[in-house]
């Protein structure tokens, strides 16, 4: 209500902006519950879905309770309603063994990825290197030019590459892969971290008697942890949603769980209602972790694009 | 630690320690290498087929490799000291991604230029350039490429929306949290599980409440996936749905950047909102903006997912990808060889075509300057 206050005490111009004033931010508003919508109604229709019978898709019924009664069939479907949660079950055998894996690969990924990742940005954020013609910039930019690789460049030559390393199908071949992927951004996001960090905290530690890593792992880490944590985040939701190598890389035992719902998406005689109980199941984890944590993702997205 | 004990040897005896430590690291690196080189041979004569010591497979060479870079990373601090310590910062990123992509892309390379099928029983055959002619015969690949282009220019719609998104959430507004979460969101959700519920489920032909939506607005025959430019247009607005989230974030970062005594400023001098946008946050939101879209079309080059899940680039070929065309190309007809090298060719184009827009973008933004 800023600007009505600033309005008031030029009594002309009251009545000819208020109503314009009101309008806009009706509008304002309105444009922002319409896109609200946009960006929630799936995951809300799927949601829901997964709570309905064949009868309540085909008639197009939204709202739990007012038009369907909401049923636990999809839920059952996958061994995962409450009168079956205990029951011995295939389906959420294999649903949980796909679970762990997504999570197994990509915390096992942005692990590795943030701990390798944080250290060559903290070496480009201080120190300057020369190695062949290459200087920190150059190899700035080499990490950075990952990015443009598409996964296809690599997917074949890695296939190849497993099978004879006895890597393919494994966790340990699908992390190194993950690794490489989100390498690139972590880099990027700590670099920008770590040169907001003042070098003199280091300096005084180096007075001190502490060794560059000492420094580094007694003063500098505590504080980029924020950081990290952001980085972390996003290569984790990376690597969760994942779909391309996994889908080549793997075919048994270390499918993650988006090959899993592709597999399900396929197959012709699968029911709505399981079909979203899965797709639910698979993305529950990350909305949740985009509502609680939105704050470090924001963090990661925007480190060193807006200076 | 060598600070702290430096006090207690004199200078004389210093130097030999560090003698003694730069020998032993030469030592130790030389020693490794050896061995990686050895192993090199053995797996070679191994795959070869002139030695039998029980090998299966290349898995000790990537043994050797790994103990190599951490004997290179240890005699670095050996032989050069305080140096050798900054250098094993970066060395372990370096080495992880040289092996991970050097290798890949050159063996890649190899591949491309072999005719090759795994459900073929001939095996792998060097072939010359046979691949390269078919690619350029192939009307499907370059079908795919021409969509890309299309692709790439839907990031530009998706821009306009995103910064209108951005300007919305940097009002006064209320419960600002909570749209900004909602917004987020679809960032989050895999393509895989959005091919389906908006792609399979949403935009379903019978029963998908936006093919109802459409029915009630008087379109009879709502089926989104019929027509090419239909389909197309479904797939970009999926796209789009996930990945708006990611420039809207970025635009705003850069919104709540702005001095707000600029637009103070011009609002004193009398600038009506679109003037005051046009003349005054628009311009001063260029590098953002930049580099939103520069990421966006990084990304859109590798666009796939949703392409390979809902469509498999049908009908005919009108939302092929590049890379869900190459994937179809590896799962369904196995043909590797001719498959990579459809990959790298694609890989040649878009690091021309990556770094045409960044050099076009430097110097725009220099003149601008």
């Amino acid at each position: 209500m800023a600007i009505t206050a600033e309005t008031s005490d030029k009594p002309g111009s009251l009545w000819s902006r208020r109503p314009q004033f009101l309008t806009t931010s009706l509008l304002i508003y309105a444009a922002l519950v319409f896109w609200a919508f946009v960006s929630l109604f799936p995951i809300y229709w799927t949601i829901t879905t997964s709570f309905k019978t064949a009868v309540n898709v085909t008639q197009g019924h939204l709202i739990p309770f007012v038009d369907f009664t909401p049923d636990w069939r999809g839920w059952r479907s996958l061994g995962l309603s409450p009168d079956t949660i205990l029951a011995p079950s295939t389906v959420r055998d294999e649903f949980l063994r796909r679970f762990f894996n997504s999570i197994v690969a990509s915390a096992g990924a942005s692990f590795l990825a943030v701990l390798i990742g944080s250290l060559a940005a903290y070496g480009l954020s201080r120190f300057s290197y020369k190695f062949l013609w290459m200087a920190n910039k150059d190899i700035s930019f080499f990490f950075l030019s990952q990015l443009i690789l598409p996964p296809v460049v690599l997917a074949m030559p890695f296939l190849v590459l497993y099978k004879n390393l006895l890597l393919l199908d494994t966790l340990i071949g699908l992390i190194l892969v993950y690794t490489l992927m989100v390498l690139p951004i972590v880099i990027w996001i700590m670099r920008d971290q770590f040169d907001t960090i003042p070098v003199e905290l280091e300096q005084a530690a180096l007075v001190d008697g502490c060794s560059i890593w000492g420094a580094y792992l007694r003063i500098v880490l505590p504080i980029a942890l924020p950081g990290m944590v952001a980085a972390f985040i996003l290569s984790v939701i990376l690597c969760w949603n994942e779909y391309f190598f996994a889908a080549l890389l793997t075919s048994s035992n270390a499918k993650t769980l988006p090959v899993m719902v592709a597999s399900q998406t396929g197959s012709q005689g699968i029911n709505w209602w399981s079909m979203a109980a899965i797709a639910t199941a698979a993305i529950m984890p990350l909305v949740l972790v985009g509502i609680f944590l939105e704050r470090y993702i924001v963090k990661g997205l925007t480190a060193g694009a807006v200076k | 630690m060598s600070h702290t004990v430096t006090p207690a040897i004199s200078p004389v005896e210093r130097t030999t320690v560090q003698h003694t430590a730069a020998r032993r690291g030469r030592l130790l690196i030389v020693a490794a290498s050896i061995l990686l080189f050895a192993v090199l041979v053995l797996q070679i004569l191994e795959a070869g087929g002139v030695t039998a010591l029980g090998l299966v497979s290349w898995r000790s060479l990537l043994f050797a490799y790994i103990f190599w870079a951490v004997a290179l990373c240890a005699s670095q601090v050996m032989i050069r000291g305080e140096a050798g310590q900054r250098a094993v910062f970066v060395l372990p990123a370096i080495l992880f991604t040289v092996a991970m992509v050097v290798f890949p892309t050159v063996f890649g390379l190899y591949i491309a230029f072999t005719d090759w099928n795994l459900s073929a029983a001939a095996g792998r055959r060097f072939n010359g350039l046979d691949n390269l002619r078919a690619l350029f015969a192939d009307v499907y690949f370059w079908n795919a490429l021409l969509n890309m282009v299309y692709y790439v220019l839907s990031v530009l719609v998706q821009y306009a929306i995103a910064f209108g998104l951005a300007l919305l959430l940097n009002t006064e507004i209320k419960a600002r949290k909570f749209f900004r979460v909602a917004f987020l969101l679809p960032l989050m959700l895999s393509p895989v599980a959005v091919s389906w519920m908006i792609g399979k489920s949403l935009m379903e032909y019978r029963f998908g409440p936006a093919a109802t939506l459409a029915r009630h607005l008087g379109w009879d025959n709502p089926a989104f996936f019929s027509t090419p430019w239909l389909a197309r247009t479904a797939i970009m607005a999926m796209d789009a749905w996930v990945s708006i989230p990611f420039m809207m974030i970025l635009l705003l970062a850069g919104l709540q950047a702005l001095p707000s005594e600029i637009k103070e400023a011009a609002k004193v001098d009398g600038a009506s909102g679109w003037q005051s946008f046009k003349e005054i946050t628009f311009p001063l939101m260029l590098p953002v903006s930049m580099t939103a879209i520069i990421l966006r079309i990084i990304f859109q080059l590798k666009l796939a997912d949703i392409v390979i899940n809902v469509t498999a680039g049908g009908p005919g070929g009108a939302t092929d990808t590049v890379s869900s065309f190459i994937f179809r190309e590896y799962r369904d007809r196995s043909n590797v060889g001719y498959g990579t090298m459809l990959a790298e060719f694609y890989l040649v184009i878009i690091i021309i075509f990556v770094a045409l827009i960044l050099k076009g973008a430097s110097r725009w933004m220099q003149r601008e300057n």
